[in-house]
């Protein structure tokens, strides 16, 4: 088989495995979430065409090892009849990761499972100089390593405080990590609250027993993660986004920002270490205004 | 510590989670709603943790003291949400 076949296979989710002519077989996945339609059609073909068994990946994939070549088109018929579709390799936007998010957790901030959907649907596949991963994590507990990606993607939510429904309990103040929350008076009704100190966790209005700390939530997003070879934090360049517009136009921007100035085989953040942060935050900052 | 008097009170220093919770919960149970439970409890974890799940509950919490030896004391509402 030619190196170009090799590759049409790789880019359509099937992977080459060091046994001659087997293939691992990525299941595309959305946001860490199968149905028991899917995972009953992934458990027949690992049955039929491979050897009885399916390997987690580290990114909420599921891969289907030791699929013979001279299967490949008919696995991929049976995926297609529960819509099923292969995962991506190969550079491109690889598998969209996410927490469970708000609509499970009761810590979450954001619909992870939704906005995975939304980045599924408008870049899924996308051709890029290398590799690109794209993580969403509820809140700041971080559980889906938001910094790990080269776009990560985190709830968070700016609060607000109404001092006429507070009881001036004071465990707002004692929750705070970063003590953006001083001076708790009672007799004087008042309170202080320093946002520029504030990380947007949103604890002081999951704990408020009279709800007078509301929030607002928005994302966070964080740029040039890799946790492979080199490993490096992904970094906060913009304020948290509000509209889910906007996160829509900063993955875009980001998205043409590397097609256009990354080098083949280049990831992200080397692409931002080479041309310069500086001129990638002046385009997000242009997006967005 | 307090105006309000408790109507009863637990200590959840000597346990770690989830029982800081199961062992407040315990006690609130034998409460009628708008009696008050006193709970004494580490600071860190389990500050974070108990008073947003009694909150989860229903129960409203009035008063929150730092005892200045790693240890809160809060009061709680029955049913006060």
């Amino acid at each position: 088989m030619g190196q170009a076949d090799l590759k049409e296979l790789k880019k359509g989710g099937f992977m080459r495995q060091i046994q001659k002519d087997r293939f691992s077989l990525r299941v595309g996945i959305v946001g860490g979430q199968i149905t028991s339609e899917e995972l009953k059609k992934i458990y027949e073909i690992s049955v039929k065409y491979g050897n009885g068994y399916v390997h987690l990946t580290s990114r909420q994939g599921v891969e289907i090892p030791f699929i013979k070549l001279e299967d490949v088109d008919a696995v991929k018929k049976e995926l297609e009849e529960v819509g099923m579709h292969p995962g991506t390799c190969g550079p491109r936007l690889r598998t969209i990761t996410a927490c469970q998010g708000m609509t499970i957790c009761s810590s979450g901030l954001i619909d992870t499972t939704q906005l995975a959907k939304d980045f599924d649907e408008r870049y899924r596949g996308r051709e890029l100089p290398h590799k690109f991963k794209l993580g969403i994590t509820g809140c700041r507990n971080n559980c889906l390593k938001a910094e790990e990606n080269d776009l990560g993607v985190k709830g968070g939510t700016l609060p607000s405080w109404n001092s006429s429904a507070c009881s001036f309990c004071g465990l707002c103040k004692e929750i705070c990590p970063t003590k953006a929350i001083t001076k708790i008076d009672k007799t004087e009704k008042q309170l202080i609250f320093e946002e520029d100190k504030c990380i947007y966790c949103g604890k002081c209005v999951k704990i408020c027993p009279t709800s007078a700390w509301e929030g607002r939530n928005g994302f966070l997003l964080s740029f040039g993660g890799t946790f492979g070879n080199r490993i490096s934090f992904g970094k906060q360049l913009l304020p948290i986004l509000f509209e889910k517009e906007q996160v829509f136009t900063v993955v875009e921007t980001t998205l043409q920002f590397f097609k256009d100035n990354g080098k083949a085989g280049e990831r992200f953040g080397v692409t931002l270490d080479r041309v310069g942060w500086d001129l990638f935050e002046e385009k997000l900052q242009g997006a967005i205004r | 510590m307090s105006e309000i008097k408790a109507d009863d009170f637990v200590d959840i220093t000597d346990v770690v989670c989830p029982i800081t919770f199961v062992k407040a919960k315990i006690a609130i149970e034998e409460l009628e709603d708008g009696q008050i439970l006193e709970i004494k409890m580490n600071e860190g974890e389990p500050l974070m943790n108990v008073p947003r799940s009694l909150k989860e509950e229903g129960h409203k919490v009035t008063s929150v003291t730092n005892n200045q030896d790693g240890t809160f004391t809060i009061l709680v509402e029955k049913g006060g949400i």
